[in-house]
């Protein structure tokens, strides 16, 4: 997984509440079996005139005029700013997927849905929740100046504007510190292999008919 | 020291590891997988040379994008027309065959949706951590389990640690008091609740529902309840262990016997919250309170009483609940002012793993009986949610009274609730639909979902547009 230590990038706007996860990423993209190559089909239905079909050549295919991202201001934005839910609904994780693949490496937001709040965190990707007046406050800047820019650092918990203004906002350790290292998590949970083993042999013990039911088991 | 919930307990029983940071690893018991979410998390497997951790953990059954219609299933996963849904379906099973996972195949009478598969096998049971790469895996609560979803990277996690790295929930008591109005269901009481606390409200916490009627309640209606936890915010819902949970799960092929299943129900006897136990927030409902509820938006808390009235966006002080109001009336072709019950329909979709279990098969053919499809209607689909809830209806006649009115009887899978196979709505099109999304495009393109209960989506059927079913249910009685 990419590290995310300090990002300095455009910001683009998500204006809306409860921007679910097939909007982010229309179900018909979910048959692929590949993690990669979501991009061009975030926000598919709101970015396109057209009907997607997966593996089809987005270039070719006319842009709805209306929707920011297609905009020539926000072309090259690495920081969403959305409002309140974002990410309701199905857990795909292919809506990370298409965030990232984007270019998108942070979402600003006063609220998020905690799995995919949880599902950002394993794709290098930094959901930072402010206050309402904040998130307001930054919307009105970003549309009166072209090429409105911010500053996330992670390590100090801060959002920083180019006027100086700052925003602290809170992550929990854990997440933070795989998210600063690009840790894999399995890697780290395997450290914790002789824990695992010994609370499954307990578990056993105390619970067996979990065990041994969809498939006889080794021990 | 105060009492338990029963989230608290069931956290507390699988907890591996405290961490200092505050992140805790918790054993999974159940892991069930589908085609959509897994395909990445098992090629993420085979690129770090890991195997899963215990195979015994793990189920898996294809169900987001297979056909419901019979000529097409008939030819199994060669069969899938689509070569794209083709492909996912066949890379579960090669993957299953691979790393010797069992997995319930498409033709098999056991397939079905994950989410009513699990109970029904026995594979969910009271006590258990279940997860699975699917929002709705809430669903299982219901026996007094600890069940949510996760996504892809949390499914590989699974698949090799056995354990998830989490953050503990807050607890949030839903109490629902007194009794239900003869009609109302508990997709009713679901919607009603997510009308009062929103989407969001349950965001960051473990719902528990209780009260006498989710005591009352069936185990069917208690997995529509929990399923539809999500839609609230809330990753978990969960109800007590009872002698109606007992009574479900007791003979099931994976749930013990004998011995086994003494010593089981011992154990799950303290699948309850303590007398003395304490929530951070409690909402209380009155049953008698909630009417048959339809949503009129694209949000599952944009929901009315069926006798409502679509609201006003210039009436709303709230901006962003304006514009989102506004936003809703335009795609969904409805005028402020308008009845509830003058929503013309053009499809009526009765399945999903929120609604397509026996007992919501039967409160919709109750409602059919002897009367037919509006001829205003382009399609009725009823999709059981299973091969043995399909061949339960069939035992009872249930698919002779769908056809009879004019519906279509289909083979099991998620079908019309998000559209990855042949069942989609048409743009414009309106759906009174038994699913648990009435997102923009969630059943094709520019569709238009109308969330409510089985016997609802039945009268509507009918009348070809909503009406109150109690309405029908009276001169049926």
């Amino acid at each position: 997984m990419k590290s995310f230590t300090v990002l300095e990038g455009l910001v683009a706007p998500m204006d809306r509440a409860n921007v679910d996860t097939d909007m982010i990423i229309p179900k018909q993209f979910l048959k692929s079996i590949k993690r990669s190559g979501f991009g061009p089909n975030l926000f598919d239905e709101m970015r396109y005139l057209d009907e997607g079909q997966p593996g089809e050549d987005c270039t070719q295919r006319p842009l709805n005029p209306e929707f920011p991202l297609n905009h020539a201001r926000y072309q090259g934005a690495s920081v969403l700013l959305a409002r309140e839910n974002f990410g309701c609904g199905s857990s795909r994780e292919h809506a990370p997927w298409a965030l990232e693949d984007y270019g998108f490496r942070c979402v600003i937001a006063p609220s998020f849905a905690d799995i995919f709040y949880n599902n950002c965190f394993k794709n290098g990707i930094l959901p930072v929740v402010l206050p309402e007046a904040a998130v307001e406050q930054l919307f009105q800047a970003l549309y009166v100046e072209e090429g409105y820019r911010l500053e996330i650092d992670l390590e100090q918990q801060e959002v920083r504007t180019g006027e100086g203004q700052v925003f602290g906002f809170s992550v929990d350790a854990a997440r933070k510190q795989c998210l600063l290292k690009g840790l894999d998590d399995i890697g780290v949970t395997l450290e914790s292999a002789a824990a695992i083993r010994q609370f499954e042999t307990r578990w056993r013990a105390q619970s067996p008919w979990l065990f041994d039911v969809i498939r006889k088991e080794q021990r | 020291m105060a009492g338990l919930t029963l989230y608290d307990k069931l956290w507390r029983n699988h907890l591996v590891d405290q961490r200092e940071d505050g992140s805790a690893l918790i054993y999974i018991d159940r892991h069930l997988i589908h085609e959509v979410t897994s395909p990445q998390a098992f090629e993420g497997l085979r690129l770090a040379g890991r195997r899963p951790w215990r195979l015994g953990a793990n189920l898996a059954v294809p169900d987001h994008n297979v056909p419901t219609s019979r000529e097409e299933r008939a030819g199994g996963i060669a069969g899938i027309l689509d070569q794209v849904s083709r492909l996912q379906v066949q890379t579960l099973d090669d993957n299953c065959r691979d790393f010797d996972i069992e997995e319930i195949p498409i033709n098999d009478v056991r397939q079905g949706i994950v989410h009513v598969v699990g109970p029904e096998q026995g594979a969910t049971l009271p006590g258990m951590t279940v997860v699975c790469g699917d929002s709705h895996t809430s669903t299982h609560g219901a026996l007094g389990a600890l069940a949510h979803g996760i996504g892809t990277s949390e499914v590989e996690h699974v698949l090799a640690t056995q354990c998830l790295i989490q953050q503990k929930m807050k607890n949030l008591l839903i109490q629902v008091d007194g009794q239900l109005q003869r009609g109302v269901t508990s997709k009713d009481v679901a919607l009603a609740i997510i009308g009062q606390i929103g989407t969001a409200g349950g965001t960051g916490y473990a719902i528990e529902f209780a009260g006498e009627v989710i005591r009352d309640m069936s185990m069917e209606g208690r997995m529509t309840l929990c399923n539809m936890s999500i839609e609230a915010g809330a990753r978990m819902g969960m109800i007590a262990v009872d002698q109606t949970t007992l009574e479900y799960v007791e003979g099931r092929t994976f749930a013990p016997s004998g011995a086994l299943w003494d010593a089981a129900c011992a154990a799950w006897a303290d699948l309850h919250s303590d007398a003395d136990a304490v929530f951070d927030q409690t909402i209380t409902f009155r049953g008698e309170d909630i009417m048959p509820q339809v949503t009129w938006g694209n949000s599952p808390e944009m929901v009315l009483p069926v006798n409502g009235i679509i609201p006003d966006p210039e009436a709303m002080e709230n901006a962003t609940q304006r514009s989102a109001t506004i936003r809703a009336l335009h795609y969904m072709g409805l005028k402020p002012g308008m009845a509830i019950t003058d929503i013309q329909l053009d499809r009526v979709f009765i399945g999903s793993c929120t609604n397509s279990r026996i007992e919501d098969l039967r409160a919709a053919a109750e409602v059919v009986r002897g009367r037919q499809v509006a001829s205003t209607l382009k399609q009725a689909l009823v999709v059981p949610g299973s091969g043995q809830v399909k061949a339960q209806a069939e035992a009872e006649g249930l698919h002779e009274i769908f056809l009879a009115a004019g519906m279509e009887w289909r083979e099991p899978g998620c079908s019309m609730c998000l559209a990855m196979n042949a069942d989609k709505l048409g743009s414009g099109e309106h759906c009174a639909s038994t699913s648990n999304r009435n997102f923009e495009g969630r059943q094709g393109i520019g569709g238009r979902t109308h969330l409510v209960s089985p016997a609802m989506a039945a009268a509507a059927a009918i009348a070809g547009h909503f009406v109150d079913v109690r309405t029908l249910q009276e001169h049926s009685a």
